[in-house]
């Protein structure tokens, strides 16, 4: 993990050398890749799980990330992160390939503070793409998925053509 | 509150993504965010996460802000909040300013933008609603 400032885009950020036409999708791969880099990286996030149209992210705790120095409880920022990230590529789960997106809305309701210590899952489904739009929604947990600490529901814009795994771009 | 005290009271998270307090403005603290790999999303870009982010922590500060001066030392948790993002941020440091709504005696409704060059061409906004537990 870097966290040394870089105003230039880092030549070898791997986000920058995707072949978004041509690359395989595979998703434990891309988000072992997506989660190795910048904001991802720095706040630790790595793969999980996955399905058809979902995927999850875990997001362990950690002293820098707590948003109540007195109770060490999560930051609300780093459980945002975790989902804006884990339904942002359960279009991709989805869709069954790269295409690029951006995040047009995301509401976030927040039932619980996670418990001091504990991982967090973030868990992310697509449920619809149409045209220019996909829709997501989510839950974060700290072990039972039953008892969730945050909900997610959001918009993803497709912003560029699509692009399915192994077609020329 | 004064900046130092708005500075003191920005949390763990604030400060490791490199948040600080740069002015107070109409009583309500501006937040500032600078540019570096630990808040870079796609290529070039500010995570959408590390602006929620930054938005929320803009709208409690205004909050912290409207409850000292009304001597209410009430606690905050939030309960949602929605966030719509307008365009990217690219590089250079990224400001939010936080809005009180309304806080009664149990909740508060609070709202925020964030914006980088021009606060009239604003990067996303928020609304949130937390609790105020006694």
């Amino acid at each position: 993990m870097s966290t040394d400032d870089a105003p230039e885009a880092a030549p070898a950020d791997p986000f920058a050398q995707l072949d978004w036409g041509n690359q395989i999708f595979e998703p434990e791969k891309i988000a072992a890749l997506m989660c190795g880099r910048a904001h991802a990286a720095f706040l630790g996030m790595h793969y999980h799980a996955h399905g058809g149209d979902w995927i999850e992210l875990a997001l362990p705790w950690r002293e820098d990330l707590v948003g109540v120095a007195e109770t060490g409880v999560f930051a609300s920022g780093p459980i945002i992160s975790l989902l804006d990230n884990a339904t942002s590529m359960s279009v991709w789960c989805r869709f069954g390939g790269f295409r690029p997106q951006a995040t047009l809305d995301l509401r976030v309701d927040y039932m619980r503070a996670a418990a001091r210590g504990a991982t967090l899952i973030g868990r992310g489904e697509c449920y619809q793409i149409k045209r220019s739009v996909a829709f997501v929604r989510g839950v974060a947990h700290d072990g039972d998925p039953a008892d969730p600490v945050a909900h997610v529901v959001g918009t993803f814009m497709l912003t560029g053509p699509s692009m399915t795994s192994g077609t020329a771009s | 509150m004064t900046l130092d005290e708005q500075i003191a009271a920005l949390p763990p998270y604030a400060l490791s993504m490199g948040m600080s307090v740069e002015r107070i403005e109409d009583g309500a603290p501006v937040l500032a965010l600078d540019f570096s790999e630990r808040v870079l999303g796609r290529p070039g870009f500010v995570h959408g996460g590390a602006i929620s982010g930054l938005l929320e922590m803009a709208a409690i500060a205004a909050l912290r802000a409207e409850l000292a001066r009304r001597g209410n030392p009430a606690r905050i948790k939030p309960v949602n909040v929605s966030i719509e993002f307008m365009r990217g941020a690219g590089h250079g440091r990224t400001f939010a300013l936080g809005r009180v709504t309304r806080a009664g005696r149990r909740i508060a409704n609070l709202s925020a933008t964030v914006w980088q060059d021009n606060p009239a061409k604003p990067v996303a906004s928020a609304w949130m609603n937390v609790l105020l537990a006694g």
